[in-house]
């Protein structure tokens, strides 16, 4: 098993070592998860699947859970903060 | 994809942290039928999250030794979110899964408290254990700065941590008064095992100032935070970081309980000697029956695994071991109480709920949970409420006064998974 794994957030391809969460990635990237309903950046807060401040979209799918969901190669990952 | 998948247990345990591990390891021993359940990728809750560049700690391989031998099959990220009697309702990346079980033993665990103040919001102000847990989940911190604060124990655990992760930590800021430290202190010298425990971190933590009657005021940054102003005894002075990791002290994650009918008395879900709640045949352990760490969590979830397969012998034997991690729970909850300008932090435009970002000034219209919610949204979001109604109870002594499903916001396809029965209510 390879130590690290490559994703893309907002098209930008990012490597972290592998078992790191999607939000590890957000972060690593530079972005930040989310823009708030009056247009604020987000990121994680809880770190344990609560507050619900780390959502990103993940190969398409919105309003995902970046701290609970593992990255995986080549994961698409839309960060809109 | 959107399937439903059925799974039946003599027993089900809601939880994979230390309690529910060791009560579904209890439960286990007698044979029956034991699912394990847990809303995270990996068994372990958040002290045993297993930490991307370290073997568990070694206290947990013992547990996990067992976990991998024995008949429990774990359902791991399912989330919960929906109960009745005899069946819960869960959601899986893949699938709902309808859940039935014999007897339910409920290892929920906790979360932090957040408290509101202005910055709060900024990216990298996190939890303390929500830090931890990130840098758990794959975060490089090193090099980082990062400024501690809050409330607890916890704070100590996590800066060690940082440390180790190669983070500079900057300090420690300490809200408890000078005085309540120093009882918490003698009285935690008289246990067996933590005068060690606490040289231990002295230790790793040496070098780190540790301030006591000090707090976050307000954090800055552009996108993230830069600079914290903190308050200490009476003078603020402004800090630079790169994080900030803030915990107010633990608090129950009792919303499932709740949705099962289980009494609360003071937020904890209420219990008897075997860990039955006061609907008959579930059982809640670790946690949500009173913040009690690590120790008290494992034997907590043994008495409910043997009473749930009625085995009060065995159980019965475990009681003097309760008994004493219990007197170590009340020396820290009268060390950490929380000092009331905590609740003058927050300036009229400061957020509290964040999910629909509602200020400080508007939930002041209202008199309660329920009319902040229904007027302002506030609670209204994806989280629930989870991070803001335990802040405005401390802040405006509100109760939320209704638990409703779903307890997580989830997929149309997944309301499928219909419990049958209504829950009961007390």
């Amino acid at each position: 098993m390879s130590d690290s794994v490559s994703v893309r957030v907002n098209g930008k391809l990012v490597t972290v070592r592998a078992g790191s969460t999607v939000a590890v990635a957000v972060v690593a990237s530079g972005a930040t998860c989310r823009a708030s309903v009056t247009g604020q950046p987000r990121s994680p807060l809880c770190g344990m699947g609560t507050c619900f401040e780390c959502r990103v979209a993940i190969d398409g799918e919105p309003q995902r859970r970046s701290c609970q969901v593992l990255c995986q190669a080549n994961m698409e990952i839309e960060a809109n903060g | 994809m959107d399937s439903v998948k059925h799974l039946r247990f003599d027993v089900a345990v809601v939880g994979a942290g230390p309690a529910g591990i060791a009560a579904a390891l209890a439960a286990a021993d007698s044979g029956r039928t034991v699912g394990l359940i847990d809303d995270n990728p990996a068994a372990g809750g958040q002290i045993w999250r297993t930490a991307y560049n370290s073997a568990r700690p070694s206290a947990s391989s013992i547990w996990f030794n067992r976990l991998n031998k024995s008949a429990v099959q774990i359902v791991r990220g399912a989330r919960v979110f929906h109960a009745a009697t005899g069946e819960l309702a869960a959601e899986s990346d893949e699938s709902g899964i309808q859940i039935g079980y014999g007897k339910l033993i409920l290892a929920t665990g906790a979360r932090e408290l957040f408290l509101p103040f202005p910055g709060w919001t900024l990216p990298n102000v996190m939890g303390a254990g929500g830090l931890q847990a990130f840098v758990k989940s794959g975060l490089d911190i090193s090099g980082k700065r990062i400024l501690i604060a809050g409330t607890g124990p916890l704070l100590l655990a996590v800066g060690a941590y940082a440390r180790k992760c190669g983070a500079k930590v900057i300090g420690i800021c300490e809200q408890t008064t000078r005085s309540r430290m120093a009882r918490f202190a003698l009285k935690m010298m008289l246990i067996p095992g933590k005068a060690a425990e606490a040289a231990r971190l002295a230790f790793e933590l040496r070098g780190i100032p540790y301030w006591i009657d000090c707090w976050p005021v307000a954090a800055f940054g552009n996108r993230r935070v830069e600079t914290v102003r903190i308050s200490r005894r009476g003078q603020t002075s402004e800090i630079e970081c790169d994080y900030l990791a803030c915990g107010f002290h633990l608090i129950p994650n009792s919303e499932l309980p709740r949705m099962c009918g289980c009494r609360l008395r003071q937020n904890f879900v209420q219990v008897d000697d075997y860990q039955q709640t006061s609907v008959s045949g579930i059982f809640c352990a670790g946690e949500p029956t009173g913040i009690g760490g690590l120790e008290l969590a494992l034997v907590e979830g043994e008495i409910a695994g043997y009473a749930a397969t009625n085995w009060e012998d065995r159980a019965k034997h475990l009681f003097a071991k309760r008994d004493h991690y219990q007197k170590v729970v009340r020396i820290l909850l009268d060390a950490f109480p929380l000092r009331p300008e905590l609740k003058t932090l927050a300036r009229p435009d400061t957020l509290v709920c964040r999910c629909e970002d509602v200020s400080h000034e508007r939930l002041c219209e209202h008199a309660s949970w329920r009319a902040a919610k229904l007027h302002a949204r506030c609670g209204m979001g994806p989280c629930q409420g989870r991070v803001c109604a335990p802040a405005t109870e401390f802040l405006f002594g509100w109760q939320i006064d209704s638990i409703r499903p779903p307890l997580f916001p989830v997929r149309c396809s997944s309301l499928a998974v219909n419990p049958s029965h209504s829950a009961p209510r007390n």
